[in-house]
């Protein structure tokens, strides 16, 4: 298992998440954390990138009416973005507050919405930026560092 | 303990996992119904007790290198999801008994969770 790649890979990875389409959440989660397996890359490293596109990628199929997740892997870094077209976030620092949900009964049901989506990719990222208007959509983009030297996006 | 023994100890059913699967050792356990919850605190190699029977369970199973996931209170997810923990090599079990009762026995048994 490596720190970082010795190589450029220059692999993107896109997916599309339509409005409710829960099920990709997972199954981006889950081909992103076999891709990076191939690569060799360290399993917590592994583990935080999927955990901030599992999260990310709920927050577009809960909230959005489409939307998609882009993944780079760059060789110190990967950079995971979503950008949706929705309702959009009114108050980001509330929607970072653990807890702070506007998720459905449908979606608690469902062991979503616990209003920890945005907290756990703070914690999972080394830099965070999210833009958002509302009746627009949000943009966000989420760094993970191989070598988790510094933050380079400022946390908004 | 194993996992068959696991089986033995909650009266649990076997929804999917081969014998080899089934001698897998349990020592770290978690018990919870958030899939958020389940992606900060769960650790690799944890059996994990929930009620929920969706396709995400196993995702994040999968996700977070769980080694097993017991599904109580009687529940049994649909066959694509028991063919999902197959394909990933993620035995599940449903027993009949409920939370608090397999987190106890399980306890008494040495079973414990992990501190995060």
């Amino acid at each position: 298992m490596v720190d970082s790649l010795t190589y450029t890979p220059k692999i993107t990875l896109e997916f599309e998440i339509g409005e409710k389409d829960f099920f990709i959440a997972g199954e981006c989660a889950s081909r992103v954390k076999k891709t990076l397996q191939q690569l060799g890359l360290k399993q917590d490293v592994i583990k935080r990138i999927a955990i901030i596109i599992y999260e990310a990628a709920m927050n577009v199929a809960i909230h959005a009416t489409s939307g998609r997740l882009i993944v780079h892997v760059d060789p110190d870094a990967i950079t995971i973005l979503t950008q949706d077209i929705g309702a959009g976030i009114e108050d980001i620092d509330l929607a970072m507050k653990e807890g702070y949900s506007t998720a459905t009964y449908e979606i608690r049901e469902m062991g979503f919405g616990a209003g920890m989506g945005l907290s756990n990719i703070k914690q999972c990222s080394d830099g965070l930026s999210i833009e958002s208007k509302v009746g627009v959509g949000t943009n966000l983009e989420a760094k993970v560092f191989f070598r988790n030297e510094k933050k380079a996006v400022e946390d908004t | 303990m194993t996992l068959k023994e696991v089986q033995t100890l909650l009266e649990a059913n076997i929804l999917c996992g081969d014998d080899e699967c089934l001698q897998r050792e349990v020592r770290i356990c978690f018990a919870c119904d958030l899939i958020s919850e389940m992606l900060l605190y769960l650790k690799p190699h944890s059996l994990l007790i929930t009620s929920l029977t969706n396709a995400h369970v196993i995702h994040t199973a999968q996700v977070m290198d769980a080694k097993s996931i017991l599904f109580v209170g009687g529940r049994r997810p649909d066959p694509s999801v028991i063919a999902s923990g197959e394909q990933n090599k993620i035995p599940l079990l449903t027993t009949p008994l409920l939370t608090f009762d397999c987190c106890g026995r399980l306890y008494e048994n040495g079973v414990r969770g992990e501190k995060h």
